[in-house]
């Protein structure tokens, strides 16, 4: 499977360069690809790897996340010369109670995710400890949107 | 401890990265979980895990993993061996249970908490 995902839009001036990905929320099996292409650009840029990592897991779990509660939705990573800004957009349920879906071990999955091996309720809480800033956006029955920044220095 | 005693220590048949077999690793996690890997593991080298999709690739590229093992004859599909081809990662599979190839693995040396032993 070859992560045959297409190549992401990619904008750039000299400020910043941007990747845009379409995250499909209807197959599970392609789930994470995303992120792999987002790791392998930010390898290409020379970025410091342990930045790298922690901004791979951030959007990983976030990419997961929008499959199994939103349907998928769009991923944006920027990189400028100060941070790595990741943003997750979707038109899914939005999130009911954001402190409770902040707590380590809530989970609103259902046990079919959970026997893929996710749903464990780590995710939001995960996103938050390998990034230095995240904001969430999110309305009941119009989507949300989660907006990560990892600093380079 | 290099990947090739991996191998020998699990009896292991090896799926991919077979260049890869000389190289070191320093730590270990097992889990079926990956939602726990991502939250609880860092810098663990090697995965040993009874869950087979393509997440578990993924997982592992994206915690900068070197080597899974998956455990109870479990065997990924060729997608996946491709995939963690294209990664750069080392497959094996085992008959061997979580519990018991994790113990095999510990009492060799290869402990959990990345310290270089």
């Amino acid at each position: 499977m070859s992560d045959t995902f297409p190549e992401s839009n990619i904008y750039s001036d000299d400020q910043k360069i941007t990747f845009v990905y379409d995250v499909d929320g209807d197959d599970f099996t392609s789930a994470g690809q995303a992120s792999v292409k987002v790791k392998k650009n930010l390898r290409r840029l020379g970025i410091d790897p342990e930045i790298i990592r922690r901004v791979s897991i951030a959007m990983y779990e976030g990419e997961i996340n929008m499959v199994i509660h939103a349907h998928g939705g769009k991923a944006t990573v920027t990189v400028d010369e100060e941070k790595i800004t990741i943003e997750l957009d979707d038109h899914g349920p939005g999130i009911k109670d954001v402190s409770l879906a902040m707590q380590e071990g809530y989970s609103t999955a259902p046990d079919s995710v959970r026997s893929l091996g996710f749903g464990a309720g780590m995710g939001l809480p995960n996103m938050k400890r390998y990034t230095d800033e995240m904001k969430i956006d999110t309305k009941v029955g119009v989507g949300t949107k989660i907006t990560m920044k990892v600093y380079l220095n | 401890m290099k990947i090739e005693t991996i191998v020998k220590l699990l009896d292991a048949k090896v799926l991919c990265g077979e260049d890869k077999l000389d190289e070191d690793v320093f730590s270990a996690c097992g889990s079926d979980m990956m939602s726990d890997v991502l939250a609880y593991v860092k810098d663990q080298a090697v995965l040993l895990t009874g869950l087979v999709n393509p997440q578990v690739i993924r997982t592992a590229e994206m915690m900068d993993m070197k080597c899974i093992v998956f455990v109870r004859s479990k065997v990924p599909s060729d997608d996946m061996v491709e995939l963690a081809d294209d990664m750069g990662l080392v497959i094996l599979t085992t008959a061997q249970r979580l519990y018991e190839a994790c113990g095999k693995l510990y009492v060799n040396g290869l402990r959990g908490n990345g310290s270089k032993k």
